[in-house]
């Protein structure tokens, strides 16, 4: 009854998706009109811890490997650390903008997770690529909650970092578990399938 | 009858940039999604499901997209530009 790996990515993905929607219309109307209604405020720091709750139990069972168990493991502890801090910050806890960093922590910790368990180069396979995409990808929108930090109001910051999401979650739902990229796969990756 | 209350409800809602911006986003990721589907109707099991698992039938990515997009449209949005039209009219 345990769904396969890939349907898991693009589970995920769909929560990822919601919150860069989520995000991206927050930067479109503003921080202050967005949190006009308590439910929304709470909306995606809620999601973020949420998808790093559920992270707990991928790692648990679909983690072949240590350094992919470890990966899973630090994936559910920066989205759980991150989405906690955005929940305290809207729940006036945390005052400091200084606590956005958080964000900025938490895709580093997350792009180098995805680059340092991936053992296998760009072309192996799809999620070879993918992999070390995510992790490029979350390494540079590093910068935009690092500005979000400094320059609270900054419009390119605020809506570069919601389109991380949106771009994370169309690399998750291209996810498979194995699948060739661009016409390239390895012949030690195993049949595609589908 | 009330002629003000009917010429009130009879002017267009005239909508800033954002609340457009904000009410195109849900519709564009449905439509994201619908297009994926009629590119890749392979991936809709639906459409083929003798033999799928529950796994197959139940997580069908470019039905998980639509969905996305129509939750944001219908549960995020309406109350969204009912704030930002407020915030409007309370800045006049």
């Amino acid at each position: 009854m345990q769904p396969p790996a890939e349907h898991v990515h693009w589970l995920f993905a769909t929560g990822v998706l919601l919150l860069g929607l989520c995000l991206l219309a927050e930067g479109v109307v503003g921080t202050e009109i967005w949190r006009r209604r308590a439910w929304r405020a709470y909306l995606w720091p809620g999601l973020a811890f949420t998808l790093g709750v559920l992270m707990w139990p991928v790692m648990t069972f679909y983690t072949n490997s240590t350094i992919h168990m470890l990966a899973h493991g630090a994936w559910a502890e920066m989205l759980m650390l991150a989405g906690a801090v955005e929940l305290a910050l809207v729940r006036g806890k945390l005052h400091s903008q200084a606590w956005r960093l958080t964000m900025a922590a938490a895709l580093v910790v997350s792009g180098l997770a995805f680059l340092v368990h991936e053992q296998n180069s760009w072309f192996f396979q799809r999620s070879s690529f993918l992999h070390h995409l995510m992790g490029w990808t979350l390494l540079f929108a590093a910068v935009f909650p690092l500005v979000r930090s400094v320059r609270p109001r900054s419009q390119t910051a605020v809506i570069g970092f919601a389109l991380t999401f949106v771009v994370i979650a169309v690399f998750l739902y291209c996810d498979r578990d194995v699948a060739p990229v661009f016409g390239h796969i390895s012949p030690l990756a195993g049949a595609p399938h589908r | 009858m009330n002629a003000e209350l009917v010429s009130e409800l009879e002017v267009p809602r005239q909508r800033t940039a954002r609340a457009r911006v904000v009410s195109a986003v849900g519709p564009l990721t449905a439509l994201a999604g619908a297009i994926w589907a009629i590119a890749q109707p392979y991936r809709l099991t639906v459409l083929h499901p003798h033999g799928q698992g529950f796994w197959w039938l139940f997580v069908e990515p470019p039905l998980l997209v639509i969905a996305v997009g129509l939750f944001f449209y219908f549960a995020v949005v309406p109350g969204l530009l009912d704030d930002l039209e407020d915030a409007r009219a309370a800045s006049r």
